[in-house]
């Protein structure tokens, strides 16, 4: 409800011209969470709080990563069941990174390139025969990312 | 016109891993160009990739996604043969879709 009436009020604004498209492009109303600026509104977003902490969800990523706009992060979950892996960096403007959903055979298992705006910490959410598990790693970052 | 995606493919037994690679600027709409002005975001919000016809990967993706997104994956079940179909859309609409067969 809320959300429906956030964009409606969006939309009048960009109608009366009172805001620029590329200053709302972040709003997505058909993709929850991705809008979302802080870590537990883009949770709250994606129904994904009060996930618990596994320690068959493995991140694997650099402690410190010289520049932030591409660190490698595999994340790996050896949970059975887990249908989809969520990955979100805390300090990003946007902190909702990217969703994965696995089907027909394919393995919970990612291997992407993400941007890190600076120093952060990053949380993989799975989602496991209807339960939710987190893992989190630090990543230090030399030079941040968000500009390029 | 978009470029081909890159798809690289190694059979293991019957687990198949897969890179695929995507030309795209992946602009975040914070990034300012020359002159100072904002370079408005544009990039790819969503990929789709299918083993014969059949689903295997989705992904949703923000801003946070590096330039030229890059994704390795795995899945069983795979033989000689068998075609993968990569689909990405991005957010002002533009489409690519490339395959690549199992070797």
């Amino acid at each position: 409800m809320k959300r429906a009436a956030e964009s409606s009020a969006l939309a009048a604004l960009l109608g009366a011209g009172l805001l620029q498209a590329s200053c709302v492009l972040a709003a997505e109303p058909d993709r929850p969470g991705f809008n979302a600026k802080d870590l537990a509104s883009a949770l709250k977003a994606i129904n994904a709080e009060g996930a618990q902490a596994h320690k068959d969800l493995i991140i694997s990523a650099p402690d410190v990563a010289e520049d932030g706009a591409m660190v490698s992060i595999d994340v790996t979950s050896n949970i059975p069941n887990t249908q989809s892996l969520t990955v979100l960096v805390e300090k990003n403007p946007f902190p909702l990174a990217a969703q994965f959903e696995f089907f027909s055979g394919a393995l919970p298992q990612i291997t992407t390139r993400i941007r890190l705006g600076q120093s952060s910490s990053v949380q993989v959410i799975a989602r496991a025969g209807g339960k939710l598990y987190v893992a989190r790693t630090d990543i230090k970052v030399t030079v941040g990312g968000c500009a390029a | 016109m978009a470029e081909p995606i890159k798809i690289r493919t190694e059979l293991q037994g019957d687990v198949v891993e897969l890179r695929v690679r995507m030309t795209h600027a992946m602009e975040t709409g914070q990034r300012k160009d020359a002159a100072g002005q904002i370079i408005p975001a544009h990039y790819i919000q969503n990929f789709i990739a299918s083993l014969n016809d059949r689903v295997v990967l989705q992904g949703q993706l923000g801003t946070a996604i590096s330039r030229n997104p890059y994704f390795g994956f795995r899945v069983k079940g795979a033989k000689v043969g068998d075609k993968l179909t990569v689909t990405w859309t991005d957010s002002k609409g533009e489409t690519r879709t490339d395959e690549a067969t199992i070797a």
